[in-house]
């Protein structure tokens, strides 16, 4: 029985260029105050165009119709829960968009004097310190704009380390759980990828680790907990391991979540690490991004952090340029700031205590989502989870239902599917992260829905099979979409 | 439903020799595995292409499966009709949808690939 | 805390549903050795009107109600109030990467509407979803061009932002893809085209230019894309100041477009969140980076559109991607969305004029350096005062001058680059024209 939803209607809406007439207008500039020019004059006929072919002319009322419109066919957090794996999909708070919109951050330009942005700067620090002792690390840079980016300035700054050290090398070490921005990152940093296989429980197997680790081998990328929720036990031996031979052990901070105020990766031998700002730290997904990846780091790495680094000066703060180890810059300004502010009051609405209590509950609420569920579902790996849990669809795969399938099927009951068919070393994953911020009556629902959903596979799969039937759109032809992509849109 | 005259590798790739030539494709049992095929990616005509090396590769929405090649040689002939049409693979895959022709730098190589009979059986212990 | 729903009875229901006795319970199989036994060294946990406080103060501490000269990538313009009204709507605001496309349609509509505005303003046949921003678009559309022409060196204008070069070279230096650049002409600030010739080889994937220039100077494309594309190389064009594409003539000699949507309603916020993009050629689609949304039908024919070309991503490829991206910049993007379609047609040609207006108008009374046409910046010079003391005393009049070029520039040490756009009051003009005299 579906209590979360019931349909309702929602208006269609054409695609603004299909909505536009010639000499509609949605904006009005001030009267020029000074002299108009001609372009052709000033800029040289040749340098300026004709107009903008086919694009939109709306008024104003047309437009916040168009994306409200819009907005009504997505599912979002506002609306209820994400069991999204490893995405820590968990409530943005609200006032942290107020704060980030003040208007002494918002229209601080990068490049105003330090005297004049010394608010900016003081939040930056801020933050870094916060960060540093959560993750047990001793210092922290915040120009990387999203996760993967962090990993790669992670990995340039493990390389970067080495070559001082004699040797860069050849190879990073990465589990066959690991997310796919692991192995991209290696290759763009000019290492060879090595896979390592997982032991039979699922987690790091050190006995294997041992055998690969050599000098050829820069770092082991390792995510903890794990992909499947499970914290690796044997990091701190896989640390010695590693350190023993001279490599470095990487962290993939997605999965922090179920560690604030529990247990800092710097105490566990991790060398360098990412966080996902984004994922842990509540700022907003916004359909895909932005979201920011600090990477904090050992203090050996400190003198390759990116330029320039964050310095006190007196009473001030200043910036230094004198880094001559740095790997450089990994984009230009100092970092998704408007994100680090989001970011920064998440921790002061927490405080230590209060950043603790939410590992609890994120935890907490994915070990009750294990329990209930495990009579109808899969679970491959029988250690205890942390904050997410990843069943398999074994069970319903028998009635030819897949994972997927019942994802979409989720859909009907009114929830954003769980993350499907990751990691690999699981068939058919089902991976579950419902987060602290989600209350028991959500999760009840979560529940009620997915063992109706196996029930449902006994009775009637083809019901499953051929979901959703209660969304806007059905399946969509994702085959035709790549066999014949359509990637922009253009007149009849 | 495996042709007597082709030669199969245990990437499910197939070869059919004609004298010093060499017509590559994927078997069936690899287009059902692959689901809908999306795009194939083959190499250019005068590509020299190794025994049991990439030589190009087939995606499905969500995967993307290297293609090894069964024989080594130089690509006289890519099959254009994929480029328009890559649903053909799933459609005929040891017909009209051929990927590459070659001419074999060392025909004494098919020695080593299956027949159709072991094959089949080789598919048929895999599941 | 108000952020979490469970009340204390709740957990002690739950709790017991698990079979564990008590919180802490939960991570008793962590090793020992693993386990902070400590609190964490923060304060505790504020409420909201401090948090505003703490914020407020910090804003404080930053220019407040000055006028600004400054661009050099990032660039004051007036935020249509619609814009944040649109991306505060908790529908997109909160949502997730559209990957299960039924209920992601307001997303994926929205993405595909700001792919194809971005072809309409650049020329392009194919716009990605976003990059993280313009600094990192160069180096992915380097890296695209190397894939796709199969060589590995890239030539780049000193005349291109000099963040964006640096970052450039941090990612080229592991990639075994040589950078190298080459100048300006003194006199007209536009790129030195004998010197590009000179330095280009068949072993080049890319050239690089900038268009209008870090200068502001709108540069000799059609010449780049000669010598370019004589050798086998790909041209990409950079772009910083997006109002520019209202007025001036999209690069339709490029291959690649990498740019900043910044200026787009995106506020400067001390340099970030932005909005890159790459744009490019049809032929090049497969080797693009980032997200694409296609159209295509659902099963009852209606249209829909959804992610596409995923196998080029790193979710897929893993190793083989052609980027490592995953996270991008939905939002921002989404922010550039509403101010195009505020704006519109005649919007963007009329914002542009009022921009290049407003800069030559302060041009017309202070000398610009170099003699290039420019569009809303350019470079200035007073005999016998330096940048800094200028700064200094228009800081006295609450203005914030132009960036000093000597940090990136030595043989520009004595200039500064001026912007004025459409919010730069006319008498905050004269002042500046008056100090720089």
């Amino acid at each position: 029985m579906i209590t979360k939803v019931r349909p309702h209607l929602s208006q269609n809406e054409a695609l603004l260029f299909e909505r536009s007439s010639p000499g509609k207008k949605a904006y009005q500039l001030p009267d020029l105050d000074v002299p108009a020019l001609d372009p052709a004059e000033a800029l040289g006929a040749e340098n300026v165009r004709a107009e903008i072919p086919g694009f939109p002319e709306v008024s104003e009322v047309e437009a916040i119709r168009h994306f409200t419109r819009l907005s009504t066919w997505n599912y979002a957090i506002d609306y209820g829960m994400y069991p999204l794996g490893s995405c820590t999909m968990k409530y943005n708070p609200r006032i942290n968009e107020l704060v980030a919109r003040i208007e002494g951050l918002a229209w601080a330009h990068p490049y105003q004097p330090e005297a004049l942005a010394q608010g900016s700067m003081e939040v930056m620090a801020r933050l870094e310190a916060a960060l540093a002792e959560i993750t047990g690390m001793d210092a922290v840079t915040l120009q990387p704009a999203a996760g993967a980016h962090g990993e790669l300035t992670g990995i340039l700054l493990i390389r970067a380390l080495l070559e001082k050290r004699g040797n860069p090398r050849k190879k990073i070490l990465i589990p066959d759980s690991a997310h796919g921005t692991n192995p991209a990152t290696a290759a763009i940093a000019g290492y060879a990828v090595e896979n390592i296989a997982s032991s039979a429980k699922g987690v790091l197997d050190v006995g294997a680790l041992a055998r690969l680790v050599d000098r050829d081998v820069a770092a082991l990328m390792v995510t903890n907990p794990n992909t499947l929720g499970v914290f690796e036990e044997n990091i701190m031996q896989a640390a010695e391991i590693l350190h023993a031979k001279g490599a470095m052990l990487y962290m993939d901070g997605a999965n922090m979540n179920a560690l604030v105020g529990i247990a800092r990766p710097g105490d566990f031998g991790v060398d360098v690490l990412h966080l996902n700002l984004h994922k842990t730290f509540s700022t907003p997904h916004g359909g895909g991004g932005p979201g920011a990846g600090p990477v904090a780091v050992k203090k050996a790495f400190e003198p390759f952090l990116p330029v320039p680094r964050l310095k006190r000066s007196g009473k001030k703060w200043a910036y230094d340029y004198r880094r001559p180890r740095s790997i450089g810059r990994v984009r230009a300004f100092y970092g998704n700031f408007g994100v680090l502010v989001r970011a920064l009051a998440y921790i002061l609405a927490h405080g230590g205590p209060g950043l603790r209590n939410a590992t609890v509950d994120a935890v907490l609420n994915a070990v009750y989502v294990r329990k209930q569920l495990e009579p109808y579902f899969d679970l491959p790996y029988a250690s205890p989870n942390m904050h997410e849990v990843v069943f398999s669809d074994d069970r319903q795969a028998k009635m030819g239902v897949r994972t997927g399938d019942l994802a979409k099927r989720l859909i009907d009951y009114g929830f954003h599917p769980y993350t499907v068919s990751f990691p690999l070393i699981v068939r058919g994953a089902l991976m579950i992260e419902p987060t602290e911020t989600e209350g028991k009556l959500e999760l009840d629902q979560f529940i009620e829905a997915m063992i109706s959903i196996a029930k449902e596979v006994e009775a009637d799969p083809q019901l499953v099979k051929n979901a959703p039937y209660g969304t806007r759109t059905s399946r969509v032809d994702e085959v035709t979409a790549a066999r014949k992509p359509v990637l922009r849109w253009k007149p009849s | 439903m495996y042709p007597d005259n082709f030669r199969y590798t245990k990437e499910h790739e197939w070869v059919l020799v004609e004298g010093d030539a060499g017509t590559i494709g994927i078997t069936d049992h690899a287009q059902q595995e692959l689901g809908d095929i999306v795009y194939v990616d083959l190499p250019k005509v005068g590509v020299h292409v190794e025994l049991g090396k990439p030589l190009g590769s087939v995606e499905s929405v969500k995967a993307v499966s290297d293609i090894y090649s069964p024989a080594s040689g130089e690509v006289t002939e890519v099959n254009q009709l994929l480029a328009e049409a890559p649903e053909k693979l799933n459609q005929d895959p040891h017909g009209a949808a051929w990927l590459v022709k070659i001419h074999l730098s060392a025909p004494a190589e098919i020695l080593n690939l299956m027949s159709a009979a072991d094959y089949q059986s080789y598919i048929g212990a895999e599941k | 805390m108000r952020y979490l729903p469970k009340s204390d009875s709740e957990r002690r229901q739950m709790l017991e549903a698990c079979g564990v006795a008590s919180p802490e319970e939960l991570f008793s199989h962590l090793p020992e050795a693993v386990r902070l036994k400590r609190p964490l060294e923060l304060a505790p946990g504020i409420s909201e009107y401090e948090i505003v406080d703490y914020f407020r103060r910090r804003a404080a501490e930053n220019a407040n109600g000055y006028a600004s000269f400054l661009g050099a990538g990032v660039y004051h313009h007036f935020r249509p109030v619609l814009v944040d009204t649109v991306v505060s709507r908790g529908e997109f605001l909160t949502s997730y990467t559209p990957y299960q496309a039924e209920i992601s349609q307001g997303t994926l509509t929205a993405i595909f509407e700001f792919q194809s505005m971005i072809c309409q303003l650049t020329g392009m046949d194919v716009a990605n979803a976003s990059m993280y921003d313009g600094s990192t678009a160069v180096p992915e559309a380097a890296m695209m061009a190397v894939r796709s022409t199969g060589k590995g060196r890239v030539l780049i204008a000193r005349s291109v932002h000099p963040e964006y070069r640096e970052v450039l070279r941090t990612y080229a230096r592991h990639q075994g893809m040589p950078v190298e650049e080459f100048g300006y002409l003194p006199e007209a600030g536009t790129i030195d085209l004998e010197e590009l010739d000179r330095k280009m080889d068949d072993l080049t994937a890319a050239v690089v230019v900038q268009s209008p220039n870090f200068f502001g100077i709108v540069d000799k494309l059609k010449a780049a894309a000669e010598i370019a594309h004589r050798r086998g190389a790909l041209l990409i064009v950079v772009f910083t100041e997006a109002v520019s594409l209202g007025l001036l003539e999209p690069p339709a000699d490029a291959d690649i477009v990498a740019g900043e949507l910044q200026s787009f309603a995106i506020s400067p916020s001390y340099g970030g969140p932005f909005a890159g993009i790459i744009a490019t050629r049809e032929r090049f689609v497969r080797q693009m980076p980032g997200r694409l949304v296609g159209q295509t039908t659902d099963s009852r024919g209606n249209r829909a559109f959804c992610l596409t070309l995923s196998t080029r991503e790193q979710h897929i490829r893993r190793e083989k991607a052609t980027s490592n991206i995953c996270t991008n910049q939905a939002l921002i993007a989404l922010m550039a969305t509403v101010f195009m379609t505020v704006y519109g047609k005649q919007g963007l040609r009329e914002l542009a004029e009022q921009n290049l207006a407003k800069a030559h108008y302060l041009a017309g009374r202070v000398k610009p350096r170099f003699s290039g046409k420019f569009f809303n910046e350019f470079v200035a010079r007073v005999e016998g005062k330096s940048p800094e003391e200028i700064n200094k005393a228009l800081l006295k009049k609450k203005i914030i001058g132009g960036l000093p070029l000597g940090r990136f520039y030595p043989e520009l040490a004595d200039c500064m680059l001026l912007c004025a756009t459409e919010m730069s009051r006319r008498a905050d003009v004269d002042v500046v024209a008056e100090v720089l005299r």
